[in-house]
């Protein structure tokens, strides 16, 4: 790409500088631990017991786990993008009102934790559930949970906001004039869309599916709440051999294919990146318009999918928040603002909020350090290179949580690393997680920034820091605050690495949900709900601050 | 962060000691008998382990030693995790390893062995390890809960015993916990076991499934999920894999004021579960860990363990009013010798997955 050629004027020493705290933040936190794990599962009495990856690999119950893990990712990704495309449309061409609140909370299933969503499409599905009504009412008897075709259901609407958010991104980058000329030279929309706009798209909905491809490969809540007993991905199996049975050899085995497999589907997203080009991010505004004749029924078709698929899951967490023993009101509300009960693990739901809060600062605050200096690295970096070091920040997201949860416990045991028992751990392995994230909305923007200016304000006198800090640095400071924002929203919403390592003293509202949901009682499960409607409008707020300051490429691919 | 939050412990802990002041001088001063300093432990715990502040205050007031307590998941979790840590534990005191997973934990050497003097007041037949390296602190019973007018709704009446259930009367009714993922799953199985012998419950189990038993992966998702008793549940079964101290939870954590729980225990049904606390070989205080032990024994850490835990004490304390009023206290729980267990789990998991769910 263009990359080379600048390499050749900085100083390899800077690139090499910028990639040495990323590559130790991620070598202590995701590497280490997880080689460690894996080791300690394939080594026996010392010699590597290789033989145990045939083994494993060729039993008949790997094969059906292998076998629907990788379905149900092939049928979840293919439906989440025909489902989203109509969606990237609408933020890519049209302006309406509640353009902004639509965007922000399209992405609130992607940040909120699993535990909570899943009750919430129990709910949905269940027999006094939305679904089975429609069904009752069109004669069917439909029961969905604990089906394959629930985990699909919930897989697109997680992942929607990826597809809706990178191929919207791409779809303001597409000129409008090239389209208005196909229809002047007589094309009808199909095909205008179909030979013009698709093959602009196509790099970015091959990169926005093959991320979807890899959370859907990797899920875990999901599946567990709503899949049932029967149904189980490679990554419920290595969870449930590593807690339940400690069989940790076969458990390394199943890593070890699930981690071939994301390398796969990472390799497919940095083909499809090599090939997007030097396409730029264009000023977004310009490109939208309000809607005009049939348009406005694809605006007004897109937006009910859109609340069918994303709003009722959430309609119905937010009303069982409200809906009391006596009807609709406040009580779990008020609720959560009494002290607690005065015991020292279930914390004032108000602390665990302020937990979040500051926990969430310092996770965002590192990602974007950390992320910052890889996307610096990145930008630096040429060739083959470049894409290899790119998608490897991403492994952590193809990781199971387990696998580097307990890693940490036997790789981070001895000082100077002793860190298990750190208060630092959780925003470190928070951090891990953001970062994929803060590097994907930084390194296009650095990307963008026009070589032009660097050389003029060079050929001005400026030394470099200087030509840094005027150009580099005042282009790339509503992305950032982008990026940190949206650092922030994940690290609320994150469950899984945070439930192997949440210290007592300071559970994060998660963690408090999902206490209270461990015991019997309304008052607990009313709680609960209150205390997940409070996170998804924190949430929601948080994006939409992103939205404002930063771009639609924070939270797209 | 970690300066506020180690300025804020600070805070914290100077005004224990200034409130600790105010009421006795004489026992906050006196020094630790370990190290003449004040000592701090760590117990590794369960998710579902709680106690309550005043509680664990009053610990420290006694003894000057601090207790953190580290949740690690569930207890398989737990277990798991301190067993990849040995010899460098992450606590020093372990709570809430079971009586199912009892012999993983004797067999890797975890614990470190000792008799606490406040034992005489526990019924032997808890004290499952002759060589105390595991001390019995609580005991739950795993059961069948059912919704009163969930099942009154139907025309049923609640299953007298384990053996109803395979009634077609009962034909889609029961939703367990898988055993393979879940301790409550596990009780239950074993349950069956008990009653139906090592070479009856399969066919009990067939017939549970003729029956449409469902299955779910944890207790949250059958009780909340699938269970029709549940406040605000969307479930529609009437009867579930719980505990004897159910009952009393929705009582207690009833939006307004109930005479009545509106779910029962079937007492026939009931799989005792004993939870035990082990010190953790490699611990740098094993004497202030073997004073926690013995504090968790003691009469306030047991009057506290019902409302926090919801589970039975181990010694003889009063019960809250609602545990009396509510709550199931089966006479003749199942309970299976730890070894058969340990020698039979897996394969009765994986004989049972063969049977239920393939």
């Amino acid at each position: 790409m263009n990359a080379p050629d600048r390499s050749a004027r900085t100083p390899r020493a800077v690139t090499a500088a910028a990639f040495a705290v990323p590559v130790a933040f991620l070598g202590v936190f995701f590497a280490v631990p997880v080689a460690t794990l894996i080791s300690t599962g394939l080594r026996e009495g010392g010699r590597w017991d290789l033989g145990a990856v045939g083994e494993v690999l060729t039993s008949p119950s790997t094969r059906s786990v292998a076998w629907f893990t990788l379905w149900q990712a092939v049928v979840s990704t293919a439906a989440t993008v025909v489902a989203a495309l109509p969606a990237a449309w609408l933020i890519g061409r049209i302006r309406f009102p509640g353009r902004s609140l639509l965007m922000a909370a399209l992405i609130v299933p992607f940040v909120l934790p699993t535990v909570v969503v899943g009750t919430a499409f129990l709910a949905v599905l269940g027999p006094d559930g939305p679904v089975a009504a429609l069904g009752g009412v069109l004669g069917f008897d439909v029961d969905l949970r604990r089906t394959a075709t629930a985990v699909i259901l919930a897989h697109v609407f997680f992942n929607y906001a990826v597809v809706a958010r990178t191929v919207g991104a791409a779809w303001m980058a597409v000129d409008p004039a090239a389209e208005d000329a196909a229809r002047t030279l007589g094309a009808d929309r199909w095909t205008t869309f179909r030979t013009v706009t698709l093959p602009q798209l196509r790099p970015a909905l091959a990169g926005a599916a093959s991320i979807v491809f890899l959370f859907t490969f990797t899920s875990f809540g999901v599946v567990k709440i709503l899949g049932g007993p029967r149904i189980a991905t490679i990554e419920v199996e290595i969870h449930r051999l590593t807690t339940q049975l400690l069989d940790l050899r076969t458990a390394s085995v199943l890593s070890l294919l699930q981690l071939a497999a994301v390398i796969a589907a990472l390799a497919l997203y940095r083909r499809a990146g090599a090939r997007r080009g030097s396409a730029r991010t264009r000023a977004g505004r310009s490109v939208l318009h309000r809607p005009a004749g049939a348009e406005r029924w694809g605006v007004a078709a897109t937006i009910t999918s859109a609340a069918l698929l994303v709003g009722v899951p959430i309609a119905t967490l937010v009303w069982r928040s409200f809906d009391t023993a006596g009807g609709p009101g406040l009580g779990y509300y008020r609720a959560l603002g009494s002290t607690g009960r005065g015991s020292a693990l279930f914390v004032p739901p108000a602390e665990a909020v302020r937990n979040s809060l500051v926990i969430g600062a310092a996770a965002a605050t590192t990602a974007l350090i950390v992320g910052g200096l890889a996307a610096v690295g990145l930008h630096r970096l040429g060739g083959r290179a470049r894409g290899v070091a790119d998608s490897s920040l991403m492994l952590p997201l193809g990781v199971s949580a387990v696998t580097v949860g307990f890693g940490f416990l036997i790789a981070l045991d001895e000082p100077p690393l002793d860190l298990r028992t750190s208060p630092l751990l959780i925003p470190a392995a928070q951090a891990v997680i953001a970062i994929p994230f803060v590097v994907r909305t930084l390194l296009p923007a650095l990307d963008a920034v026009p070589a032009r200016l660097r050389e003029a304000a060079a050929a001005l006198g400026a030394p470099p820091h200087r030509v840094w800090w005027e150009v580099d640095a005042r282009l790339l400071r509503r992305p950032a605050l982008g990026a940190l924002g949206f650092a922030y929203a994940i690290s609320l919403g994150e469950f899984g690495a945070t439930v192997f390592i949440a210290r007592a003293d300071a559970p994060t509202v998660p963690v408090a949900i999902f206490r209270a949901l461990s015991q019997p009682g309304a008052l607990n499960v009313g709680q609960a709900m209150a205390l997940s409607t409070v996170l998804l409008a924190l949430t929601a707020a948080v994006m939409l601050l992103v939205d404002r300051v930063g771009d639609a490429r924070v939270g797209g691919f | 962060m970690t300066s506020t939050r180690r300025t804020l412990s600070a805070l914290l802990a100077a005004s224990l000691v200034v409130a600790a002041c105010g009421d006795d001088d004489a026992e906050t001063t006196t020094p630790d008998p370990e190290h003449g300093a004040a000592t701090s432990i760590t117990m590794l715990t369960h998710d579902s382990f709680d106690v309550s502040e005043e509680v664990l205050a009053a610990f420290t007031e006694a003894t000057g030693i601090t207790v953190e307590l580290l949740p690690s998941g569930d207890a398989g979790s737990m277990l798991n995790q301190a067993i990849l840590t040995k010899g460098s534990p992450q606590g020093d005191v372990l709570f809430g390893v079971d009586s199912t997973f009892l012999s993983r934990a004797l067999d890797e050497d975890l614990f470190l062995a000792y008799e606490s003097p406040a034992l005489e007041d526990v019924d032997e037949s808890l004290v499952l390890d002759p060589e105390h390296r595991v001390t019995p602190i609580d005991t739950g019973d795993v059961c069948l809960n059912y919704d009163k007018a969930g099942l009154a709704e139907a025309g049923l009446e609640p299953p007298a015993d384990l053996a109803d259930l395979a009634d077609p009367a009962y034909a889609g009714t029961l939703v367990v916990e898988n055993p393979a993922t879940s301790s409550p799953g596990l009780a239950y199985l074993l349950a069956t076991v008990a009653e139906f012998g090592e070479d009856g419950w399969q066919d009990h189990w067939r017939a549970l499934r003729a029956n449409d038993v469902e299955v779910a992966a944890g207790w949250e998702e059958a009780y909340y999920g699938s269970f029709s008793g549940a406040a605000g549940s969307p479930g529609d079964r009437p009867i579930v894999v719980s505990y004897a101290s159910s009952p009393p939870a929705e009582v207690i954590f009833a939006e307004e004021p109930l005479d009545e729980a509106p779910t029962g225990v079937v007492e026939g049904t009931c799989y005792r579960q004993i939870e035990f606390a082990g010190i953790l070989a490699g611990t740098e205080h094993e004497e202030a860990a073997q004073q926690l032990v013995d504090f968790l024994l003691s009469p306030t850490f047991q009057e506290d363990v019902p409302l926090n835990m919801f589970v039975y004490p181990v010694i003889d304390v009063e019960l809250p009013a609602e545990f009396v009023e509510h709550g199931a206290q089966p006479q003749d729980p199942y309970l299976l010798e730890a070894d058969v267990v340990a020698a039979n789990r897996d394969a009765w998991i994986e004989e049972w997955t063969e049977i239920v769910l393939r």
